[in-house]
């Protein structure tokens, strides 16, 4: 009851500060407009899919899954490592020295985090449906489900990388060596089969191509991967995360 | 029975030992003060006992949980104001108060009533649903003890409490303080720098310099250990030597051009001193305060304008130091 309520708790101060925050919410999506509209719209004149499953596929449709999954990992991984500054702060303080377990500020904090990228994700959605993307409302709900697991890995990877990291300057790291790998090799902007198989390893050992493929396979109804695979990988990488983040933050100290 | 027992508490930062081998105990309802100049460990000291710092080694029980291997039983039976500031920025002063209601599971019904009474008592009505952000900073340090004091814990750890705040919300925080540790015997561990803040509330004052506790005793009679009272005595040619060897005199010193002398018994000696020393220009007799004390212990001088600067001034400070 009282853990219950401690992660609600710490939910409703990470909700509150996302409304506080317009230009957070705002700039969200400039970025996934600007991939689909110029990148989408602008690469697609010039290139056609030559793979058979996507043939006869618009290459911004192809690429709108993967934008949305774009959008959705840096808003989820910057949620994560924000913590450091939290930290730096010390607003964490308060919440490390509560009477809670540390489980539950973990799941709190990864609630809070999905929650941002929820409603940053149903937005996105809309706009697919005003730039004529071929989502049904059964369609959507079935995306948004993935888009929460993907959601629910991705903030949880963040935040164990945040707990774990102590100075601003690792952020640069993360940015260079987690989230552009994680996104590039995604198969976010172009399909993985046919690639040179060193890129071929690299992306199937990325999570988030496999909620790349989902999402495709929900939205366009095309797909490399089953279903099954899919959402077995996003589980267990979730599940795996879920996990090393409480740990994580059962150690954390105070950061000085 | 002690409430709170470090054994040979030690904390190291690479080669400097910010606390060294501390033990001691602390009674269950007491207010304990811990002194000491800058630097001297007792934030360091804090943080262990409230579980956010590992010690390098020893170890300490808080309300009969040991920090290390029960950090969460140890954390249900505390709260702490913070030495550095620590409220969200981001939310209202009452959100603040709100969620660290829910974090210490003070019941739905009594939550409107305890968060009322505090944000009165730090006398923030009007600024309660403001952004902190906006706050000023001995506003924002007024929110942040509404906040330790509201859930009324065995154990209150206060980190310098009343740093930057005007005279009046002192003194009433002062009452406060005395008015929980009588009423709901709570015990607390409070650092200041303020030696009249620890003389007023303290039942017993540890001093601490570089680590280790140097003195540990009631005021009073860390008052009657240091001497009887002081005379500040003005003349030209001071024969310190001479004054030294008088039977009653605890020690005399050269100070801002005058010789300050410990004796005892001012009443029957002073007449005594006042002729053995010569021509004086002019005498002042005043009684030990706790500041002679903690000089005498600490041989260094609190330096007036961190004693008395602002808040964001000792924030600098200490963000610098880090
Ligand atoms: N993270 C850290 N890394 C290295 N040294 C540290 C760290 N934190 C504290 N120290 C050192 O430990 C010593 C004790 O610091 P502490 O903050 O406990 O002092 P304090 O008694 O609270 O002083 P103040 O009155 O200024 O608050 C200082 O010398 C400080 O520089
Ligand atoms: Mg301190």
């Amino acid at each position: 009851m009282s853990e219950l309520e401690a992660i609600y708790a710490v939910w409703l101060r990470e909700f509150r500060v996302y409304l506080r925050e317009k230009e957070r919410v705002i700039s969200s999506f400039i970025s996934p407009i600007l991939w689909l509209v110029a990148f989408g719209s602008g690469v697609g004149t010039s290139v056609s899919l030559q793979d058979p499953i996507y043939k006869g596929i618009p290459y911004q449709n192809f690429i709108y899954p993967g934008v949305l999954s774009m959008s959705l990992l840096f808003t989820a991984i910057f949620y994560g490592v924000y913590i450091i500054w939290d930290r730096k702060l010390d607003f964490l303080k308060e919440v490390l020295v509560a009477p809670v377990s540390r489980s539950s500020v973990f799941i709190g904090k990864m609630i809070g985090g999905c929650t941002d990228v929820m409603l940053q994700s149903v937005i996105l959605l809309i706009l697919g449906v005003v730039i004529g993307m071929p989502i049904t409302p059964l369609v959507f709900l079935y995306s948004l489900l993935i888009l929460l697991l993907i959601s629910v890995a991705m903030v949880s990877l963040g935040l164990v990388m945040g707990s774990n990291l102590t100075n601003q300057e690792a952020f640069g790291l993360v940015m260079n060596f987690v989230i552009w790998p994680l996104f590039f090799f995604s198969g976010a902007l172009f399909p993985v089969s046919n690639l040179p198989s060193w890129l071929l390893v690299i992306t199937q050992i990325n999570p988030l191509t496999y909620g790349v493929d989902a999402l495709r396979g929900a939205i366009l109804g095309v797909q490399e991967f089953s279903m099954l695979k899919d959402f077995s990988v996003l589980i267990g990488f979730s599940l795996l995360m879920i996990w090393l983040g409480i740990i994580s933050f059962g150690r954390m100290q105070q950061s000085k | 029975m002690a409430i709170i027992s470090t054994q040979k508490l030690t904390k190291c930062y690479g080669k400097l030992t910010a606390v060294d081998s501390l033990s001691l105990e602390i009674e269950e309802g007491e207010v304990f003060g811990l002194l000491g100049p800058n630097g001297a460990g007792k934030t360091t000291t804090i943080s262990m006992l409230c579980t956010i710092l590992r010690p390098t080694s020893g170890t300490a029980k808080v309300n009969g949980f040991d920090i290390r291997t029960q950090p969460g039983n140890v954390r249900s039976s505390i709260g702490i104001v913070f030495q550095e500031p620590s409220v969200d920025d981001l939310l209202t002063g009452r959100e603040n108060l709100e969620m660290h209601a829910m974090l210490y599971g003070i019941p739905k019904e009594l939550r409107k009533k305890r968060i009322d009474e505090v944000i009165n008592l730090v006398g923030l009505e009007d600024r309660a649903d403001d952004v902190t952000k906006v706050y000023s900073g001995g506003m924002r340090r007024r929110l942040e003890l509404a906040r330790g004091l509201m859930h009324r814990p065995k154990v209150l750890f206060l980190d310098e409490p009343t740093l930057g705040l005007d005279p009046q919300t002192r003194e009433h925080i002062w009452r406060y303080i005395k008015k929980l540790s009588k009423e709901e015997e709570m015990t607390m561990v409070l650092t200041t720098h303020y030696m009249e803040e620890a003389d007023m509330l303290c039942n017993r004052i540890a001093i601490m310099d570089a680590g280790k506790i140097v003195v540990m005793d009631k005021s009073a009679n860390l008052k009657k250990k240091v001497g009887g009272d002081i005379i500040l005595i003005k003349m030209d040619k001071p024969d310190l030597k001479r004054i030294r060897k008088l039977s009653f005199v605890k020690s005399a010193e050269r100070k801002d051009g005058a010789v300050q002398i410990v004796i005892r018994d001012v009443d029957k000696n002073l007449q005594k001193l006042l002729c053995k020393v010569g021509k004086i220009k002019s005498v002042e007799v005043r009684p030990v305060s706790l500041n002679d004390v903690f000089l005498h212990y600490t041989g260094k001088e609190i330096r007036a304008d961190e004693e008395e600067g602002g808040y964001w001034e000792r924030m600098m400070q200490s963000s610098v130091n880090r």
